[in-house]
């Protein structure tokens, strides 16, 4: 109404059409506002209740007519329609993965003369090499040095094959981090902490922007087949995330409301593990376990969905060409003992070590990166890791091969047709059985020079993938870790094996190893200690051991998968709380509020601001600030937001404002209102305050107010207020006593606090 | 107004593409050539025969020892103990899948490595003059200077500038954060 009086003496049109457009201007939110700024954590409970206002309106809506109806429909149906795009694009982007690893890491050592996009296994397709020697060989198939010089054996030959593995793994490596330093900085690592991050509400402007996704998916696959010990598995989360994130823009649904955008890219997260392992549920357990943040039962059932159709459109893919989404699938069903659990545990504590030593030796390198000389050279530093990787992988045959590669040979049991080193046992020339079931037998000398090059690899892996970890390429560190974990369960299956072939007298072989049965299995040795250091790692349990069976679709062995996954989690969590990927969000000072209890006994007004020697909170009233006061509060303070009392003597509460609200509000409102000069009054109640006449025309804010801002009591305990900042997802928490607005306490505060008790630099956080 | 029909095309866009995606990938897959699946039998070594693998194109459903092993190496009555070792696989592939996929890869590579040349080499020399006129912003400039390239222009190429000038900025502030500042990712 005073708006009306204002603009009196305009003409009957022209009031008209001012009183339009006034009220146009106030239906419609102001542009952009409720959105958030880079490095800004969201409001949980704002976004909430806005997605329930939009929810009202539309159903409030599509009870006029058949158009809003069908609109209602379509809306209620796009969370399921963007898990659909989801699901066939991140299957889709994982398949060209995998098929172009599978081609470029075998263009490190040849070409196919026939059709130079094929690997080495789709080249000698249908050759007809038959004998078990040349099962490799084939004529289209030619290695560089037998392709330049014409020669397949020599020195020479080892020699310039050595040299051309050398520099391909380095040009490969060079334009994989050239890439990512030009064009997309944030498709570096591994990208599962800053999800995490992402997830529990931080805002990163592009870390999910579609050239992250273009290089991410690009590079990934330049970094894996580099040869580098790192793997495509957390890196294609954050391509899936991605995909999340571009189909979110597609539905006003979830690209203004942060809140729905992150329960998509929960799903999106699930459906990411499923395609890197072709484990579909593991997918779904793994972005609940390990990922999210906020998971509500409707999230559970589209990242169900969206883990199935990614996994699905994997599957139509067929990259490993063998009609199963993975690559170590085994097949063997063979029992497995109880006495067994011993070694199965003892794997366990070594994944719970190597956990530990990862992580500790993972951060101290990451903090050198970060604080010393060595951050500055960043491509420097990828070009030397490749080259020592390069260097001494080339001459053991298990680090020379893909990794994937690897432990699918690793995991494998040996039947009579498998022609590697490591089934080289002396056969007993008099007995023919059935291949599936052939004795413990005796290692003969190819598993024993095996064990010895494992050994090495076994070494080489460990100390490797701790520099490689968290490089500026695309690094993931799943296929590294399980890795190191098969190349030692292997070893000691094959030493357990042979104790109890050997000694078939002790009392513990006695009862379950009798001469001539089958009794040990060193390949699911290697899968329970893959398991295992997966955990220490991660510190995941129950996705674990899903995505393991999942992997290897051995249903039988989820007894000592499980028992090997929690003694590794024990002992790792007796050297240290938090998994890689908790770490790293401590190294980087993310704010991320943990799941830990918080047990200190400190109060809210400990931790509130202002401190007891500080200015008094800035606050605004609610009808007696001017735009100019506005204007230079803002300009002043760098506060995220300011509350609104009834006066400055009374100090009552009326709610709370967004800084950023403000901002956009004011100069909207500056350039479309007319009468908005720098002295008209700013007021947040229903009614225009009684001013007088001369004053120019007042400005309504109410709008951007939050009338239900949290408050507590000053005496409410940090355990309360932590708690309740991480299950409500809060900004900001007002500190009230009896009424009065005493003080504030943000996300930053409750970080810094917590940072502060737990004796660490309460400046490291990062936060804006 | 433009940024907003820029939006507005960007879905069906986004959309097309997809399609497209799609679409290769189901031709690649619905022209299955003759030599993408085989059967693929493993014999070990059985008395005095050495190993050997055999491979030949046959249905899903005759895909075992006895249709694919041939020379049968073995006399009659030793088939079935000979066979009873052979582990027999049928095999799917899709050759078209693998060379669409590797040769869109490699191109999509390619453009990369050309543009990322044009960024490095060609475009300062280019703009050379601009770096007088505009000198090197501090992060508080920067908050003037997007209206200013905010792809406000009339023609589509002045608009792909401005398109372009807002995402350099924006690299060169992911840069900063990552590699120089190492706030993020490291």
């Amino acid at each position: 109404m005073a708006e009306a009086d204002g603009t009196s003496s305009a003409t009957p049109t022209e009031e008209m059409n001012g009183a339009g457009n006034l009220m146009d201007f106030l239906d419609e939110p102001f542009p952009d506002v409720g959105t958030y700024e880079d490095f800004h954590t969201i409001d949980w409970l704002r976004e909430k209740s806005r997605d329930t206002d939009r929810h009202r309106k539309i159903t409030s809506k599509s009870k006029e007519s058949i158009w809003e109806l069908i609109k209602s429909l379509l809306d209620a149906w796009s969370g399921w329609l963007v898990m659909l795009l989801i699901g066939l694009l991140s299957g889709t982007l994982a398949g060209v993965i995998d098929l172009a690893v599978d081609w470029m890491t075998d263009l490190k050592e040849g070409v196919c003369l026939s059709a130079f996009w094929y690997s080495h296994e789709q080249c000698c397709w249908t050759s007809n090499e038959t004998t078990f020697a040349d099962r490799d060989k084939c004529p289209q198939w030619q290695k560089w040095a037998e392709l330049m010089t014409g020669y397949t054996e020599g020195a020479g030959v080892y020699v310039l094959n050595y040299f051309l593995y050398v520099l391909w793994a380095l040009f490969f490596s060079f334009l994989a981090v050239s890439l990512v330093r030009v064009f997309a900085p944030y498709a570096c690592g591994s990208g599962i902490p800053e999800i995490k991050t992402i997830l529990s509400g931080f805002i990163i402007r592009g870390y999910l922007g579609k050239w992250t996704l273009l290089i991410k998916t690009v590079t990934l696959v330049l970094a894996v087949s580099s040869g580098l010990s790192l793997g495509k598995e957390g890196p294609l989360v954050h391509v899936a995330c991605c995909c999340g994130n571009l189909f979110c823009s597609l539905f006003s649904k979830y690209s203004k409301n942060e809140g729905k955008r992150r329960e998509v890219l929960s799903a999106a997260a699930a459906a990411g593990v499923s395609v890197a392992f072709g484990a579909p549920i593991g997918g779904v357990l793994f972005s609940l376990e390990e990922v999210s943040y906020y998971f509500p039962l409707k999230t559970l059932w589209r990242s169900f969905f969206a883990a199935l159709v990614a996994a699905f459109t994997l599957r139509s893919i067929n990259p490993f060409g063998n009609n199963r989404l993975v690559l170590f699938y085994v097949e063997y069903h063979t029992p497995w003992y109880m006495a067994e659990l011993v070694p199965f545990i003892l794997l366990g504590v070594f994944g719970g070590l190597w956990g530990t030593l990862f992580i500790r030796g993972n951060i101290a390198w990451c903090r050198r990166r970060k604080t010393t000389l060595l951050g500055k050279y960043p491509v420097l530093e990828v070009i030397v890791v490749t080259g020592i990787t390069a260097i001494l992988a080339f001459p053991n045959p298990y680090t020379r091969r893909s990794t994937s590669e690897l432990i699918s040979e690793l995991f494998n049991d040996c039947g009579a047709l498998e022609s590697s080193q490591l089934c080289d046992y002396i056969n007993n020339p008099n007995t023919t059985r059935p291949v599936d079931d052939i004795p413990d037998r005796p290692a003969g000398p190819g598993v024993y020079s095996a064990l010895w090059q494992l050994t090495l690899a076994l070494i080489f892996k460990i100390v490797i993938t701790i520099f490689t970890f968290g490089m500026k390429i695309p690094s993931g560190l799943f296929i590294p870790s399980m890795a190191v974990g098969a190349i030692a369960g292997r070893i000691v299956g094959i030493a357990v094996e042979q104790m109890a072939y050997h000694h078939h007298d002790w009392i513990i072989f006695k009862n379950w190893c009798r001469p001539g049965a089958d009794c040990v299995t060193p390949g699911l040795y290697a899968m329970v200690g893959a398991a295992a250091c997966l955990g220490g790692v991660t510190r995941m349990t129950v996705s674990l051991v899903v995505i393991m069976f999942e992997l290897t679709g051995g249903l039988e062995y989820i007894v000592p998968l499980m028992a090997a996954a929690v003694t590794s989690k024990w002992v790792a969590d007796a050297f240290g709380k938090e998994g890689i990927y908790e770490a790293h969000i401590q190294l980087n000072g993310y704010p991320y509020l943990d799941q830990d209890e918080f047990t200190h006994r400190t109060l809210a007004t400990d931790v509130m601001r202002p401190r007891r020697n500080e200015p008094p909170l800035s606050v605004l009233t609610q009808d007696s600030t001017t735009v100019e006061d506005v204007e230079t509060l803002i300009k002043e303070t760098d506060y995220n937001g300011f509350p609104v009392v009834v006066s400055r003597e009374s100090e009552r509460l009326i709610g709370f404002v967004q800084r950023r609200d403000l901002i956009l509000a004011i100069k909207t409102a500056r350039q479309k209102q007319d009468g908005v000069v720098s002295n008209s009054v700013v007021y947040f109640t229903e009614d225009a305050p009684q001013i007088p006449a001369t004053n120019p025309q007042p400005l309504k804010l109410r709008r951007i107010l939050n009338l239900s801002p949290f408050t507590v009591t000053d005496h409410t305990p940090m355990e309360t207020v932590v708690d309740i900042f991480r299950k409500l997802g809060l900004r900001q928490c007002l500190v009230t006593r009896s009424g009065r607005l005493l003080g504030i306490i943000t996300k930053k505060d409750v970080l810094r606090h917590m940072a502060q008790m737990m004796n660490q630099d309460p400046e490291s956080i990062m936060f804006n | 107004m433009s940024s907003s029909i820029a939006q507005n095309l960007r879905a069906p866009a986004l959309v097309l593409l997809f399609l497209v995606l799609i679409d290769v990938v189901s031709i690649a897959h619905a022209d299955k050539s003759f030599e993408d699946v085989r059967c693929k039998c493993i014999c070990p070594p059985y008395r005095n025969i050495s190993g050997h693998i055999y491979k030949r194109n046959v249905t899903q459903k005759d895909c075992n020892c006895l249709h694919v092993v041939e020379p049968m190496p073995v006399p009659g009555h030793d088939v079935e103990a000979y066979c009873l070792l052979c582990e027999c696989k049928y095999e799917e592939r899709s050759s078209n899948t693998i060379k669409v996929t590797i040769i869109i890869y490699l191109s999509v590579v390619g453009a990369l490595l050309l543009y990322m040349l044009f960024l490095l080499l060609v475009d300062p020399l280019i703009r050379k003059h601009d770096q007088y006129t505009i000198p090197l912003h501090n992060e508080e400039d920067s908050e003037d200077v997007r209206p200013h390239v905010d792809g406000r222009g009339n023609t589509v190429l002045e608009r792909v500038e401005g398109a372009q000038q807002r995402w350099k900025k924006q690299v060169q502030e992911q840069r900063k954060t990552v590699f120089d500042r190492h706030k993020l990712l490291s």
